[in-house]
């Protein structure tokens, strides 16, 4: 045991606050975030090596060596420091790792760049009507026409599709072959003839995802990330990138300290909340949960630089990591009482309104990504080596 | 930056595990349960040897001076294997008490014999630890107690208690002294021995620091981490026994393990327990490393682990249907250690007061 990061990294961490001591001023602010405001932040993240960190320099990025540790202080010091991070989107996070593993060079030269500087917003056409958890089974069609693909089917949940420059999509191109293996991945624009976006309005009020109908849509071939029929492959790398993304302790950290915040200055008939004993004990069992998430963190960050593979322990993270921020929410709107309901523009309204839109979009998070119950069958199979799901025949 | 077992400790951990299963397999455990030995001497001979008593004992003292983090990696090898030995009042609480608060003969007269397996020492802090029951107390005056002490731990072989008064003055008292007397407590968990302790004018040591209380406070909290990684490691042995059970049991022409139902109770578990792993790795290292949160750390432990403890003993037992209930396959011994374990030096209740205290919230 020895959590001390040395002098090397300490210096590193001088370095991250000197930046935000005398850049934070440019961060855009929270509500009133701009694109444009997002992405001359983000330029000047990057060229501080502070968002694409790791990406080489030819494809746009800031080109250092992957240092797991710079990352974990990097993260540390803007959320101290209360400043946004490098953007986050679908794209950022989940595509461009895909093509650094699977692309072509060209794909990287092409779509990198634009990508982290948030000039292309990418969505992920995965999800169908008929094909959820069950995601091999996707039927949209993608059918040859000379040197194209022509697309025809729908996709659903297609969060952001809306303000999508382009789509990474999964498409059945070889019917007759078993479901796991006649799938491609293709990228296209967003704006091709024959793509109809209508949005869908979630639980929280905002129509933060969509159906997505294709009818003709053409491709060229030349799209495609990975062979044909290979796309299940190419999926799952950009998937293992998406869990790794959700159910992040860091955010747990930052949601308790704002629920202590909020029981020390909430009072109900002049107590404060923290001085009630009830209260105290539900907030003390959720600071126990983050506490433990925070150090499993640092377990598997500690095998990381080992190099070592996380198994059970990596396995349970996207279902613990969710619940508890779903939990962490639900605190806030319960000691709120009648307070917590308050949503949109509502006199009273405590915190904008987020607690209620962080506990609905959470459960979002507990459903999208795969469900906990997905999650649940992964940690029994993989983690405990219990009998797998019976496939049936494809 | 590391946060892992050093290879050490992990050896250090492995062979105790060894050593368990090979001189403490369940049938021994029920033996000894049915007996009502609470230090099982082949079990015990068998730990001495590789050190387990002297522990956290300084090497001047014939111990193998470790940390409580190493202690907590014992504590979950044993909790493992439910064995029938004191742990957490006589090889972490009392050698802590002595060491913070012993005149160096004191020291002298019983670190070398604790850490050898010679001596077993009790510890009567309950009424601090978690408040006092039933009229419990001590008192202290020119050299004697007076008064009761309820839910002494390691009572049972202990050769002397470390006792702490209402007021949280520390003593040593011989456990033959004229004038004590010990009651066994019958608790569910049979391998392990608690007691009440009358003393009428009873001749007592006081243990010399001029200020007890931090000492009375690091005995509580690392008795605290004792009692947490023992759970950790019996839930984790409940885990593999519920996985295993499921992977044999047939039922409708299948495996039970092959239900749905029955898997995802299992990843629940696992999905419980594996963070508490970090979180006892964490309390252990606070405790010599970050004064802070020390306290607090250890009470979350405690609290949380009882939590998740629970949970996890409650639904192995489901995944084994009658079987779980029964005698006869012995789960219930990992059952009641948890139980046990939950109570002692604070439920999680009592405890999370605690910590809502260390961190000034109350
Ligand atoms: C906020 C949000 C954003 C999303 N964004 C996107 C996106 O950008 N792109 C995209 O492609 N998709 C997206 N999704 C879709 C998401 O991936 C799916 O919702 C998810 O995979 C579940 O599929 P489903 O909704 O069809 O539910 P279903 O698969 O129909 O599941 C319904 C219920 O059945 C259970 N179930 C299903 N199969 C099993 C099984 N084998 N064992 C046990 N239980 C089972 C599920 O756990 C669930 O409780 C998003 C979803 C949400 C909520």
């Amino acid at each position: 045991m020895d959590l001390a990061y040395g002098p090397k990294y300490e210096a590193f961490r001088d370095e991250v606050r000197a930046f935000l001591a005398a850049h934070k001023d440019q961060a855009p602010r929270g509500g009133e975030q701009t694109m444009a405001g997002g992405r001359a932040w983000q330029k000047l993240l990057i060229e501080h090596g502070y968002a694409a960190r790791t990406i080489p320099r030819a494809y746009g990025g800031y080109g250092a060596e992957p240092d797991i540790l710079e990352s974990r202080i990097i993260a540390e010091e803007f959320v101290a420091a209360g400043a946004p991070m490098g953007m986050a989107n679908q794209g950022i996070s989940m595509l461009v790792p895909t093509l650094l593993e699977l692309g072509t060079e060209e794909q990287r030269k092409q779509w990198i760049g634009p990508t982290i500087r948030g000039e292309v917003i990418w969505c992920q056409g995965y999800s169908e009507p008929g094909s959820g958890s069950d995601l091999a089974s996707l039927k949209t069609r993608a059918s040859e026409d000379g040197d194209d693909f022509l697309i025809n089917g729908q996709k659903i949940w297609t969060s952001t599709a809306h303000l999508a420059d382009m789509i990474f999509c999964l498409v059945r191109t070889e019917p007759d072959a078993p479901k796991h293996q006649g799938i491609s991945y293709l990228l296209f624009s967003m704006k091709t003839p024959g793509i109809e976006v209508r949005p869908l309005v979630t639980m929280t009020g905002a129509a933060e995802f969509n159906e997505v109908f294709f009818t003709d849509v053409r491709v060229p071939k030349s799209q495609i990330v990975g062979e044909r029929g290979q796309g299940w492959q190419v999926a799952n790398a950009t998937l293992k990138h998406e869990r790794g993304m959700l159910g992040d302790p860091n955010q747990a950290g930052s949601r308790l300290k704002a629920l202590i915040e909020l029981a020390r200055t909430e009072t109900v008939g002049g107590e404060r909340l923290i001085d009630n004993p009830v209260w105290r004990d539900r907030l003390l069992k959720l600071q126990a949960r983050v506490y433990a998430m925070e150090f499993h963190g640092l377990r598997l960050l500690t095998g990381r630089l080992k190099g070592e593979a996380p198994g059970l322990p990596g396995l349970i993270v996207k279902l613990m990591g969710c619940e508890l921020n779903h939990q962490l929410a639900a605190f806030a709107i319960d000691a709120l009482g009648e307070l917590g309901v308050l949503y949109g523009e509502s006199p009273h309204l405590r915190n904008h309104g987020n607690w209620q839109r962080n506990y609905m979009f959470d459960l979002g998070l507990i459903i999208g990504g795969g469900t906990a119950q997905i999650q649940k069958n992964i940690i029994s199979e993989r983690g405990l080596g219990m009998p797998r799901e019976p496939k049936p025949a494809s | 930056m590391e946060f892992c077992l050093s290879n050490d400790q992990a050896m250090m951990q492995e062979t105790i595990q060894r050593t368990l299963e090979r001189v403490c397999p369940l049938e021994r455990v029920r033996q000894a349960a049915a007996s009502h030995e609470t230090r099982a001497a082949d079990v015990w001979a068998a730990l001495t040897e590789i050190g387990v008593p002297g522990l956290i004992i300084p090497e001047e003292h014939g111990g193998v001076g470790l940390t409580l983090l190493d202690a907590a990696l014992a504590a979950e090898a044993l909790g493992r294997s439910v064995a029938p030995v004191p742990f957490a009042a006589s090889a972490v609480m009392a050698p802590l008490a002595l060491m913070g608060a012993g005149s160096p003969a004191q020291q002298a007269e019983w670190l070398p014999r604790l850490a050898a397996g010679e001596a077993v020492a009790g510890v009567a802090v309950a009424e601090h630890a978690s408040g006092a029951r039933d009229g419990a107390g001590v008192a202290a005056a020119n050299g004697r107690l007076s008064g009761k002490a309820l839910f002494a731990l390691d009572a049972g072989a202990a050769d002397v208690f470390v006792v702490a008064d209402r007021a949280g003055g520390l003593h040593l008292v011989s456990a033959d002294a004229p004038s004590l007397t010990r009651t066994a407590l019958t608790s569910i968990d049979a391998t392990r021995s608690i007691a009440e302790l009358d003393f009428a004018d009873t001749p007592a040591e006081p243990l010399a620091a001029r200020d007890p209380a931090p000492v009375l406070r690091r005995m509580i909290d690392a008795g605290r981490l004792a009692l947490a990684a023992d759970i950790l490691g019996a839930g984790q042995r409940m885990i593999e026994k519920a996985v295993d059970y499921a992977a044999e049991r047939r039922q409708f022409g299948r495996v039970i393990g092959s239900f749905q139902a029955v898997k995802h109770l299992c990843a629940e578990m696992a999905a419980e327990l594996e963070p508490c792993r970090a979180l006892i790795w964490y309390a252990g290292y606070a405790f010599d490393e970050d004064a802070e949160r020390a306290s607090l750390m250890a009470a979350h432990a405690k609290a949380h682990l009882s939590e998740v403890g629970t949970f996890v003993a409650r639904t192995a037992t489901e995944v084994h249907g009658g079987m779980g209930f029964t005698d006869l396959l012995g789960l219930h011994y990992w059952f009641k250690r948890v139980g046990f374990d939950r109570q002692m030096l604070g439920g999680p209740e009592r405890v999370r007061q605690d910590a809502a205290a260390f961190q000034g919230w109350a």
